[in-house]
């Protein structure tokens, strides 16, 4: 009985382990379409989209360009970076004050688009990186170098992001907006260049999670759809706009998905996660975090 | 300084200003009052750009406010203090203050304002890394006087600075005002208190309706049978 629960503890540890490399990511994800929203009042359904385009971008640059990842990574950050001022400029500037309905169809559409895009443009293979980090062992913990990564970079990028809206006037002026569009004039701040701003740290956020997605997954069109919608609940559970929920939430629901897992198939950490959510919105429909206003 | 002929203004179909004329020279204080709904803060909101007259010309030094973007219109020296203040609740007031240096060069002097603007409010000094919106109405209204002077303005706008406060905090904020001009600074204040107002002004129009009634010095008006009656309540 004793040598059991020893077991059962070392994967216990395990799973709780994996579960914060895991929210470490989705914590990015979140973050990036956090910021689109709480700023520009429009919520990206292709986000996750933007992200298969990065990894695409990965792969391409690292398999047929023959480049090193650590010299892919930042040319792919940058090409998100510039996609995601493009569907700016594109779909959501000539939106801005369309009902909210027009707006997510709008980006709704362009979710289709990219992925027929990447379908006619790359095919329908699974590809990958070709590159395979080996796995740490803690004891009896396995954890992949390729997690650890993910974690340290996403962590690493939340707060460049963080110092970058704290620290500076541009950072500062795109909290601002989301409290007080109107005025933003008065202070000599022009609105539609902050919208640039935003929306091309919020692509490269995508590309920053391209980059270590890419490591652990294989790329096809479809593959935004593994982690596009659990994105959006991880957001809704802490509240749209609000980046400190999100970043709890992202953590809430990677430890749900890999103790879930743990005691059944990882599939079953999905379900109960899902389940979380549907039982939060109706105790805190607002978010976690969520302000009494 | 600043001149308005003939300007027009409204919101879609409705009409709030007709054919305003107003003139502020260097150095000067002048009031607007009249009654709630004359156009008051409309006549500011055309000044500073964030609506655009339908008629008529502005000009700040020579320059024509309607062809300068709004955004631009804080570099040619004027700062607005919104009416309600309109701070930015969830920022610290150091945030706030900077985000009236936001202009570049207010920006590259950021220190030497920011010490400029905690000496007139030292106040704002010890309580720099509060949330804007968690502060007494007197303190916020301070602070978005100090937000203004942030880019260090030629002209001053301050429209309702009265509004909200209670008594003992409206003198404060208009003793402020005299602190503000005898610096040198040219204001131009919209007000409902109208008997605060002109103790503190140079000359004042009378605006009703969305057109200039009237004007004249404080204390023409203080001695006129108009104001008296139905602003003064004597």
């Amino acid at each position: 009985m004793g040598s059991f629960l020893e077991i059962f503890d070392i994967y216990l540890l395990e799973a709780v382990l994996n579960g914060i490399l895991l929210g470490g990511v989705l914590a990015l994800l979140a973050l990036g379409l956090n910021l689109i929203f709480g700023v520009i009042d429009v919520t990206w359904i292709c986000y996750a989209e933007l992200v298969m385009i990065g990894m695409y971008g990965m792969y391409y640059l690292v398999q047929y360009y023959g480049l090193s990842y650590y010299v892919a990574a930042p040319i792919a950050i940058l090409l998100v970076a510039a996609l995601g001022a493009l569907l700016h400029f594109l779909v959501i500037a000539p939106l801005l004050s369309s009902p909210p309905i027009n707006q997510l169809l709008a980006t709704g559409g362009v979710l289709f688009v990219l992925q027929s895009f990447a379908t006619v443009a790359f095919g329908i293979d699974f590809r990958n990186l070709g590159i395979r980090l080996p796995i740490l062992t803690l004891g009896d913990m396995h954890l992949s170098y390729s997690r650890l990564l993910a974690f340290g970079a996403a962590l690493i990028g939340m707060v460049v992001v963080y110092l970058f809206m704290t620290r500076t006037f541009t950072g500062t002026a795109i909290r601002a907006i989301a409290q007080d569009r109107q005025i933003m004039a008065l202070m000599g701040v022009d609105a539609k260049k902050i919208y640039v701003v935003t929306s091309a740290l919020g692509g490269a956020l995508a590309g920053l999670a391209a980059c270590l997605l890419v490591l652990q997954y294989d790329v096809h069109p479809f593959v935004g759809l593994s982690f596009g919608p659990i994105t959006f609940l991880i957001c809704v559970l802490g509240g749209l706009g609000n980046f400190v929920g999100g970043f709890v939430a992202a953590f809430l629901f990677a430890e749900i998905i890999s103790l879930g897992g743990l005691f059944s198939d990882l599939e079953w950490g999905y379900v109960l996660a899902f389940a979380f959510f549907i039982l939060m919105m109706f105790i805190r429909p607002a978010g976690l975090l969520a302000r009494r206003s | 300084m600043l001149e308005l002929k003939s300007v027009d203004a409204g919101y879609g179909s409705f009409h709030a200003l007709f054919g305003v004329n107003l003139e502020v020279k260097a150095g000067e204080a002048v009031g607007v009052i009249g009654p709630n709904g004359a156009g008051k803060t409309t006549l500011m909101r055309v000044i500073s750009g964030l609506i655009r007259p339908t008629k008529g010309s502005i000009a700040m030094q020579g320059t024509n406010v309607l062809t300068t973007p709004a955004h631009k219109i804080v570099e040619l020296g004027i700062a607005h203090v919104p009416e309600n203040r309109r701070l930015f609740p969830r920022l610290t007031v150091e945030d706030n203050l900077k985000m009236g240096a936001y202009m570049p060069a207010a920006r590259a002097r950021y220190a030497e304002r920011l010490e400029f603007v905690f000496d007139l409010f030292p106040r704002m000094k010890e309580r720099r890394h509060q949330l804007a919106g968690t502060m007494s109405g007197g303190e916020q209204q301070m602070c978005a006087i100090g937000r203004a002077l942030m880019s260090d303005p030629k002209l001053l706008l301050l429209d309702e600075p009265s509004a909200g406060l209670a008594p003992v905090v409206v003198q404060q904020v208009f003793e402020l005002v005299k602190r503000i001009r005898s610096g040198g600074l040219t204001v131009l204040i919209v007000e409902q208190n109208v008997q605060q107002v002109l103790q503190v002004v140079d000359r004042a129009y009378l605006l009703e309706a969305g057109s200039i009634r009237t004007s004249g010095s404080s204390a023409e008006l203080l001695a006129s049978d108009t104001i008296r009656q139905a602003y003064l309540g004597v």
